[in-house]
């Protein structure tokens, strides 16, 4: 299974533990944790389910391409990590 | 008569309460956290918190006696595959919940029921005290819906609910930019209103298009339903048959602003809070005023005791200015951070602080 790891920032708001998740995309890797936290989802995906705004998903390394579909692939070890950027003053 | 305040900042949630004629801050929450706006429920004390946590999205809290819980956000509906919807911009709509600009309660019959409008112009309503949201599709689906259009904001956006408290199916909306919207019957159907009100940045052949209008903020005499006060972009209007037809004020210093408010039993009185112009959203002079009509628009005090007047650069949002249940308490907030308070309908004004910061929205907590 994938693990998932979620951004401190987050953190503040929601609790998120890291997870671990079965699924072959990066969309079934978070539906599977969102199963499991629900108030998690709407800080990561907006209300059409793509990625938000200044979120980003790297998947072993590699950013993801698809912010809409979430379709990238996911490997058994996988490590999937969910953060953003900051701004603001 | 309310001895307390709920101030949403840029940077937290700030309680005022009245001790001992004194106005304090004496509590804060969501310390750090962007608050935009709240609401409390006169039907049964709960207050309701509007959060906009910029990448993690908009939020909402609500009171649960000794704190906050989270609950459900409105949230817009799945996009249809093949709909492509673009914003006057050209830019591709997201159907997603970009703020949060309108909470209003249901009627007095209707306990739990709360109303909400957002950016890009989706209302909501709940039944169950905000547990869970479904959007106004009757209103979303409108053809004239996409006629609507972003101001100041980049998306069009719903500021304004008034219920009818005799009738909770009567219900008016206003949107920058998209004019006033009335059902009468709790939300199936929508009719636009709003004639005789003028867009002055518009094509003149366009001008007087009820859904070119600017609304910057639409207040209602809960006493007499007919009278209805418009804070419009570029002037003041008001309406004597339900927002049906409105005619234009003149005041001084200006008649730009974005908040106003009416007294709870006078419908010919009300409060405005003026800036230079469009161009220029600053107070005349540098000197901060409320203006105060009391004979429905033919004559405005200019209202200055106890407000700064010399370089103050205070811009009061269309929420930031709130009205008590007596009519007589007022309360003004602005984007310096500064918060003032009148106990006698504006004569004179009382700084609670100037070192807040920036304010999006006061409201009076029953």
């Amino acid at each position: 299974m994938a693990t998932v790891v979620f951004t401190q920032n987050i953190q503040r708001h929601v609790v998120c533990p890291d997870a671990k998740a079965g699924g072959g995309t990066v969309r079934e890797v978070l539906d599977n944790v969102f199963a499991d936290n629900p108030q998690v989802r709407g800080y990561v995906l907006d209300d059409q389910a793509a990625l938000r705004k200044h979120i980003t998903i790297f998947v072993d390394g590699k950013m993801i391409g698809d912010r809409a579909r979430l379709s990238d692939a996911v490997g058994d070890t996988s490590r999937i990590y969910v953060f953003q950027a900051l701004s603001g003053g | 008569m309310s001895d307390t305040l709920l101030i949403s900042t840029r940077k937290g949630l700030f309680t005022i309460a009245r001790t001992n004629g004194t106005w304090d801050i004496t509590g804060v929450d969501f310390l750090g956290d962007n608050v935009t706006l709240t609401l409390t429920d006169p039907r049964d004390g709960r207050h309701y918190a509007a959060l906009d946590h910029g990448h993690f999205g908009v939020k909402l809290h609500r009171s649960t006696g000794n704190g906050w819980e989270e609950i459900a956000v409105p949230a817009y509906p799945p996009k249809p595959e093949g709909v492509e919807e673009v914003d006057i911009w050209g830019r591709p709509l997201n159907w997603s919940t970009a703020k949060i600009w309108a909470l209003a309660a249901g009627g007095p019959d209707e306990n739990g029921v709360i109303w909400c409008g957002t950016l890009p112009g989706g209302l909501f309503r709940s039944t169950d005290h905000g547990q869970n949201w479904e959007m106004v599709r009757s209103l979303w689906d409108h053809p004239l819906r996409k006629k609507w259009s972003g101001g100041g904001a980049d998306l069009p956006g719903i500021h304004s609910i008034c219920i009818d408290p005799g009738n909770s199916k009567r219900a008016w909306i206003a949107v920058s930019t998209g004019g006033i919207w009335f059902t009468d019957d709790a939300g199936a159907n929508w009719a636009l209103r709003g004639a005789g009100m003028r867009a002055e940045y518009m094509p003149a052949e366009q001008a007087h298009d009820p859904i070119a209008q600017d609304v910057h903020c639409l207040a209602q005499c809960p006493a007499d339903l007919s009278r209805m006060w418009v804070q419009h972009h570029n002037g003041i209007f008001v309406s004597s048959d339900e927002g049906q037809t409105f005619s234009e004020i003149k005041a001084e210093p200006s008649t730009f602003g974005f908040p106003v408010v009416v007294h709870p039993r006078e419908p010919d009185t009300a409060w405005f809070v003026p800036e230079i112009k469009d161009e220029k959203r600053i107070p005349r002079d540098g000197k901060l005023v409320v203006t105060r009509t009391r004979d429905g628009g033919k004559s405005f005090d200019i209202l200055t005791k106890g407000l700064p007047q010399s370089h103050a650069y205070d811009v009061v949002y269309r929420h930031a200015l709130a009205l008590d249940d007596t009519g007589e308490r007022l309360a003004l907030g602005s984007t310096t951070g500064g918060l003032w308070v009148t106990e006698d309908q504006g004569d004179t004004w009382t700084c609670v602080t100037h070192t807040l910061p920036p304010i999006y929205a006061v409201r009076f907590a029953s």
